[in-house]
């Protein structure tokens, strides 16, 4: 087989990878758009939360240590322990809960009923606020977060897909870390289905997801059900903090990735957990092919940057409720 | 008292629809425009302009360009840095091209150029509705930036990758360049923004105002009443990118002088000035400058009370900013979701009936 092309093969493996991990912050705008009609721009900077608040918690550092310092005159940094990973995710989950809460009970449940836009913007003032908090809370210095997921390249693919080259081919070149965001994202999607499909409260939320007026009126709690829908938006974005977070580091830019999921979910449309991942995986296998293929020899290369979305700008002038998004019906 | 529209009668069409029907509202209007255009500039120093005043004055042209856009014609963007890049890098291109010509007619050129690019963007609008559309309009903000930064043809192959403004004379007067004095950058600032408010003001009093609120309100009910959408909503993409182009182009040559496209013109550039219609008070020009009066006082302010009176250090500042801008936008957002502009207008209704309500 010619070199070029497994090379492009490559690129298209590494792109699915990476479209995984659109889909899953894009996931968490599913889940809130889909119960809530909020567009929820503030996921991304949820993520960053959770990977702090996790890097924080394992690490053992003080809360807001930097601020009492500076009040105080004081010199606390961290509490001296280490708490193992799993018992730290667990904790971090309790935060996104209460986070869930407090996002509901202090900001939406005032918005109820009001224009998109309105609650749009409400999210944007709510990214913010969480940045500002998180950097006062854990610092904003970059922070390493190992979990204990395996890194590096896998050997064993380079190895044994080595043969179907030339000389010049030394074989595929996938991240481990990326094979297994793969697989945590399967378990997710897969978890969440079973969710909504076969527990009393995954019920509730579909049909507050159908009809928020016909849900109240056969006794479901549309507070519950709001606080359920963004603790499990918590759960996703903390999901996704911890596979950007042990990619590229604990850092501000991880609350662009947000950035990123937007062209996913208009190409998959808001409403469809399956379009986010079909979105997410077109996503990321053609920005990687045209950056392989047009950006860098031609354009001068950084084409990633724009190319989801004038892919789905272009998609959607076809199809303008998204792959799967519900048909839009216009009345007067 | 002195409030009411009892005793001032109306003899003519002309006074009849005049922007200010309340003699109290134009002799105010006539009053902040004295001040504005008589009093400023003789008190103004370099600190003053340079963190306020021109700031707010350039952002209130980008504001008034956006809410014509969002507040008036319903569509969200979410381009602005984008389309104000674009009038950067125009009347970069004009200036150095056609040195001869004044800086003001290139200023203008530069948001005609900006409207050509934001009707073409505008164009998917006729198909795309709503979020679909405000994610889309990002395109242009990350491609737009993008073609900036690569295509070097745009800053005349400089080293640096960035543009920087020669100095430029308006009836002999430096208005761009490093030795502008704080008056004249004020000044010009200040002539074209009142200039755009009075046009997009006059536009969405008439025809094509009423248009694109028809289009906001319901855009199919609209189009059966006769409005046609193609027209209605390409105007509002022209007309919101020229002011924006002019904003991008004050910007850039007299406010900042030199500008790396990523920095000067990045994402955030957006938000701010999505956060300065919506806290202002979507369509309405008034609430244009009331948005952009309070996010460029607002970092202003806290860092005053921050730095200089409680003495933290900047960091913890900056995320303060970060929290309080953040929870401000939510706190207004709750407490008036109109924005600035509706407290002005239920001020001005009690006004009327001021002393006696019934």
């Amino acid at each position: 087989m010619p070199t070029e092309f497994l090379y492009g093969v490559e690129v298209v493996l590494n792109g699915l990878m990476a479209g995984v991990l659109y889909a899953l912050v894009a996931l968490g705008f599913v889940l809130i758009f889909k119960a809530s009609g909020i567009f929820n721009y503030a996921q991304g900077v949820l993520a960053l939360f959770a990977a702090l608040t996790l890097v924080g918690i394992m690490e053992g550092q003080v809360p807001f240590a930097h601020l009492i310092n500076a009040i105080f005159g004081t010199e606390i940094h961290h509490f001296g322990w280490h708490v193992p990973a799993v018992l730290a995710i667990l904790l971090t989950a309790a935060v996104m809960v209460l986070l869930a809460w407090c996002v509901h009970n202090f900001v939406f449940r005032h918005l109820v009923g009001q224009e998109p836009i309105i609650l749009f913007m409400a999210t944007i003032g709510l990214a913010y606020f969480l940045e500002g908090v998180g950097d006062l809370m854990w610092g904003s210095n970059i922070k390493t977060l190992d979990v204990g997921l395996p890194q590096g390249a896998s050997f064993w693919l380079e190895e044994n897909t080595a043969f179907l080259g030339g000389e010049e081919f030394y074989g595929f070149f996938i991240d481990k870390l990326d094979m297994v965001a793969t697989l945590v994202a399967v378990l997710l999607v897969i978890a969440l289905v079973l969710f909504s499909q076969y527990t009393k409260q995954g019920r509730a939320m579909r049909a507050v997801a159908d009809d928020h007026q016909a849900a109240l009126s056969v006794g479901i709690s549309l507070n519950f059900i709001w606080v359920l829908v963004w603790s499990l938006a918590g759960f996703v974005a903390l999901v996704a903090g911890i596979m950007w977070g042990a990619k590229s580091g604990v850092q501000f830019s991880l609350s662009l990735i947000a950035l990123k999921a937007l062209p996913v979910l208009m190409l998959g449309g808001f409403t469809s957990i399956p379009g986010a991942i079909v979105g997410g995986l077109i996503i990321g296998v053609g920005e990687k092919l045209f950056e392989f293929l047009i950006g860098a020899p031609y354009l001068g290369g950084a084409t990633e940057n724009w190319f989801a979305y004038v892919l789905a700008l272009i998609f959607l002038v076809f199809r303008p409720q998204g792959l799967f998004g519900e048909k839009i019906i216009e009345r007067v | 008292m002195l409030y009411r529209e009892a005793g001032d009668f109306k003899t003519s069409y002309q006074d009849d629809s005049q922007t200010f029907p309340i003699t109290f509202d134009r002799y105010r209007y006539y009053a902040v425009l004295a001040i504005a255009f008589g009093i400023i500039p003789f008190l103004i120093n370099d600190y003053w302009a340079s963190s306020i005043l021109v700031p707010f004055l350039i952002y209130s042209i980008a504001a008034i360009g956006l809410n014509i856009l969002t507040g008036y014609c319903g569509q969200v963007s979410l381009g602005t840095g984008g389309f104000m890049a674009v009038g950067a890098y125009a009347c970069y291109k004009l200036m150095t091209a056609f040195p001869d010509v004044s800086i003001a007619i290139h200023v203008v050129l530069a948001g005609g150029i900006t409207a050509l690019v934001g009707m073409a963007f505008g164009l998917p609008s006729l198909r795309i509705k709503g979020f679909y559309l405000a994610v889309a309009t990002l395109a242009a903000q990350f491609f737009l930036v993008w073609l900036f930064n690569k295509v070097s043809w745009f800053y005349n192959y400089s080293a640096s990758g960035q543009i920087t403004a020669p100095d430029r004379f308006v009836f002999g007067y430096q208005v761009t360049g490093a030795e502008t004095t704080a008056v004249a950058k004020y000044m010009i600032c200040l002539v074209f923004l009142t200039i755009a408010a009075l046009i997009a003001r006059n536009l969405t009093r008439g025809m094509l105002g009423r248009q694109w609120m028809a289009i906001r309100d319901m855009d199919i009910a609209a189009e059966i009443i006769g409005v046609n959408p193609l027209k209605a909503k390409l105007t509002a993409f022209g007309w919101s990118s020229f002011f924006i182009g002019i904003a991008g182009a004050l910007f850039f040559a007299v406010y900042l002088g030199a500008v790396e496209v990523g920095e000067a013109f990045g994402i955030q550039k957006s938000f701010l000035v999505l956060f300065m219609i919506i806290i202002g008070g979507l369509g309405s020009i008034f609430g244009s400058f009331a948005g952009a009066a309070f996010m460029v006082l607002l970092p202003v302010v806290l860092k005053l009370v921050g730095v200089d009176l409680f003495g933290f250090p900047t960091d913890i500042v900056a995320h303060f900013q970060l929290v309080i801008v953040g929870g401000l936008i939510i706190l207004f957002l709750v407490a008036e979701p109109h924005g600035l502009a509706q407290l002005w207008r239920v001020a001005k209704e009690k006004l009327r009936l001021w002393p006696f309500p019934y």
